[in-house]
């Protein structure tokens, strides 16, 4: 029981990180009708972030890990959130024009520049690096389950946020600029709103979400390393499509879908098949996202559209 | 045939002038040791291309180019075996010309499957791979001719990329991408955690035996002794040029009429009559043919194939080159696979910052001059039209 209750929890940890990255990657196509591949590595570069944070609180001698969570997150939010609207400004938005794929293989390399720099201009940054333990490792005893308060805590806060970005979206009037640029970018311009500075914010907004999911992801495991991103990012990618690009209801179900595949294939596959090492369980998730857009070619919740012929 | 009415003066003399002095500057490149002769190489081979633009040799150039295409192929033949003989005894600069043409055979499949038919394919490496693991689980384990296991290595890859056919056929746009992309990674893995193939450690392919004649032995001429990647190098440009002639005549024939109608225009080319799924499904395989069977020489080349040689990065790699050459134009594939192959070989300062340069370099131009260094040309279809 405690087994399968452990296998649930993690896909639930998993999922959610999936899902806030595939949110982002979600919220760019509806707003640009863009891929920005490199999201995955700007988690990374807020989780590197967050650790440089927590490192510079604790050269200064303060050592409560509240005041090193707040820092972390403050300054893993900030950095990722310029970093966002600084290239929609300067790599995006130039090029609206250009056929789509340009702008995916653009981001893709932007992804790899991230990735290099990490490497190569952080201190040791080719070697994985421990992330400071922040959360209370208490522990919870429900009878023959044992719950760690600090999982629990990074499941609540990602619900919070999910939930808060869901509220952002459908019950401000900001969110309803959001939403007016991702129907129609032409006439929202028409109707008074500032088209750039809403793209520069959803850019902003969704990169501070993928640096929450860096630094939740770095206080999960513990570690982190510069190569995360890459596959995180694919991974975002395939669930934001999954659930149908443009709708973020989709993109968390999404998320939590290609976790509950993983976890089912590290849990299944070992029976099925004995001997069969772990890392099949990422072949059986991909190759179940193959079939299942060969059913659904646009997602799981698909868009409605329509060509004019 | 067609003949263009520019006034055209010698076209085997301007095409005469540009081999020579193409292959006089690989040469140099090729053998240029320290960064300064590299850094000054570049600036040069800037220089000439901005000067022949302003004097408009680039134009009289590409004029010559279309108005005589057979003597213009035999030239670049000729450029490249010169660039062999001269090189008869360097290893590693006949393994950069082998690993240009190798990779140009399989971007030639990428630009038929993307440039004319624009079913985005993000597996390239994966395919590649393919055909290097088939070659060597056949090479090692059954008697087969070698000529017949590089056929039968594209046709593998073919074969596997024929699973993807449902999918790649029912989506569009970026789900499509994410088909391929899915694929490689998938590929990837799969071949990493299986044993049988090697693992992550991967296999030894065996050197290549023509009509018994071992191509891993070296052989001499005139008493001096010739590097074995003579007889690779010597292949694989056979199999570049062949694979290039495919191309360009498919390019010119209906079948490349059909294919660009449907990358352009998918609801104009159904109600022309043109079956979409076909020239698809026959682009997206003769692609991994082509791909296949790069793999396949590039696994004998070097002697072993592993996982690592064929991830997302290497993927994106060939999409750059097909991208930076110009988008459906095969010629310039060569200039682009040179710039992305044997550019970061040659600027050892930056071996460590390779990556970072490389990616920065195609962000430039992707934002500055998308359409690449040579963009494809508008189809000819009546005579004495000039080619925009």
């Amino acid at each position: 029981m405690s087994v399968i209750a452990q296998y649930v929890f993690n896909g639930l940890m998993l999922g959610m990180i999936y899902a806030m990255v595939a949110v982002g990657f979600t919220l760019f196509f509806g707003v640009l009708d863009v891929i920005k591949f490199s999201h995955g590595d700007t988690l990374m570069v807020g989780a590197f972030a967050g650790l440089a944070a927590s490192t510079g609180v604790l050269m200064l001698g303060i050592d409560t890990p509240w005041i090193q969570l707040l820092a972390v997150v403050a300054c893993a939010v900030s950095v990722t959130g310029l970093l966002g609207a600084g290239i929609a400004k300067f790599l995006i938005l130039p090029l609206r024009k250009a056929p789509p794929l340009n702008t995916l293989l653009a981001t893709l390399m932007l992804g790899t520049v991230m990735r290099e720099c990490v490497r190569l201009f952080y201190p040791d940054g080719s070697n994985p690096k421990p992330f400071p333990r922040l959360l209370p490792s208490a522990s919870i005893e429900l009878g023959s389950l044992s719950l760690r308060a600090d999982n629990l805590i990074l499941l609540a806060t990602g619900i919070a946020i999910i939930v808060g970005v869901h509220l952002l979206i459908t019950r401000t009037r900001f969110g309803m600029a959001i939403r007016a640029v991702a129907q129609d970018g032409e006439t929202a311009r028409l109707m008074g709103i500032d088209f750039e500075a809403v793209v520069l914010f959803t850019f902003a907004l969704g990169s501070a979400m993928a640096a929450l999911a860096g630094v939740m992801n770095g206080l999960y495991y513990n570690e982190i390393n510069f190569n995360v991103g890459l596959l995180l990012g694919v991974i975002g990618f395939a669930a934001a499509i999954l659930g149908g690009l443009g709708n973020i209801y989709g993109a968390i179900l999404g998320g939590f879908l290609f976790a509950a595949l993983q976890v089912i294939g590290s849990a299944t596959l070992p029976a099925l098949i004995p001997d069969i090492p772990s890392a099949y369980k990422d072949v059986f998730a991909f190759a179940v996202v193959i079939v299942l857009m060969a059913f659904k070619p646009t997602g799981l919740i698909a868009e409605k559209s329509s060509e004019r012929v | 045939m067609n003949q263009p009415s520019i006034p055209m003066r010698a076209p085997a003399a301007v095409l005469a002038a540009a081999g020579i002095a193409i292959t006089l500057y690989l040469w140099l490149f090729l053998h240029a040791e320290s960064q300064l002769s590299v850094a000054i190489l570049l600036a040069v081979a800037l220089a000439a291309v901005v000067a022949g633009r302003r004097l408009g040799a680039t134009r009289r150039l590409e004029a010559a180019g279309m108005s005589r295409p057979g003597l213009a192929r035999l030239w670049a033949a000729a450029g490249t075996l010169a660039l062999i003989a001269a090189f008869y005894d360097t290893h590693f600069a006949l393994l950069m010309i082998c690993t240009v043409l190798l990779y140009t055979t399989a971007c030639l499949g990428l630009t038929l499957q993307f440039g004319f038919s624009g079913v985005a394919n993000f597996a390239g490496a994966a395919f590649f791979g393919i055909g290097s693991y088939a070659t060597a689980v056949l090479a090692a384990h059954s008697g087969l001719p070698h000529l017949l296991i590089i056929v039968i290595a594209g046709v593998i890859s073919a074969l596997v990329g024929s699973l993807l056919i449902a999918p790649v056929l029912r989506t569009r746009g970026h789900y499509a991408a994410l088909v391929t992309i899915a694929f490689g990674i998938l590929f990837k893995t799969f071949i990493e955690v299986n044993d049988v193939l090697g693992g992550p450690q991967g296999l030894q392919v065996p050197g290549m035996r023509l009509f018994g004649y071992a191509l891993n032995d070296g052989f001499t001429v005139f008493g001096a002794d010739v590097s074995f990647y003579v007889s690779y190098a010597l292949l694989s440009l056979g199999i570049c040029g062949g694979v290039f002639a495919v191309v360009k005549a498919l390019e010119r024939s209906w079948v490349g009429l059909a294919m660009d109608v449907v990358r352009t225009d998918e609801t104009a080319a159904a109600t022309f009559g043109l079956h979409i799924a076909r020239w698809k499904v026959v682009a997206f395989m003769l692609g991994n043919f082509f791909a296949g069977i790069a793999g396949s020489v590039y696994g004998m080349v070097t002697g072993f194939v592993a996982p690592n040689n064929f991830t997302f990065s290497d993927s994106l790699l060939m999409l750059s080159i097909v991208i930076l050459g110009g988008l459906g134009n095969a010629v310039g594939l060569v200039p682009a696979a040179i710039i992305v192959l044997v550019l970061p070989e040659k600027l050892q300062f930056i071996q460590e910052y390779r990556f970072l340069f490389y990616a920065a370099l195609v962000i430039a131009i992707l934002l500055f001059r998308p359409a690449g260094l040579m963009p494809r040309k508008t189809r000819l279809f009546f005579a004495g039209e000039a080619s925009r």
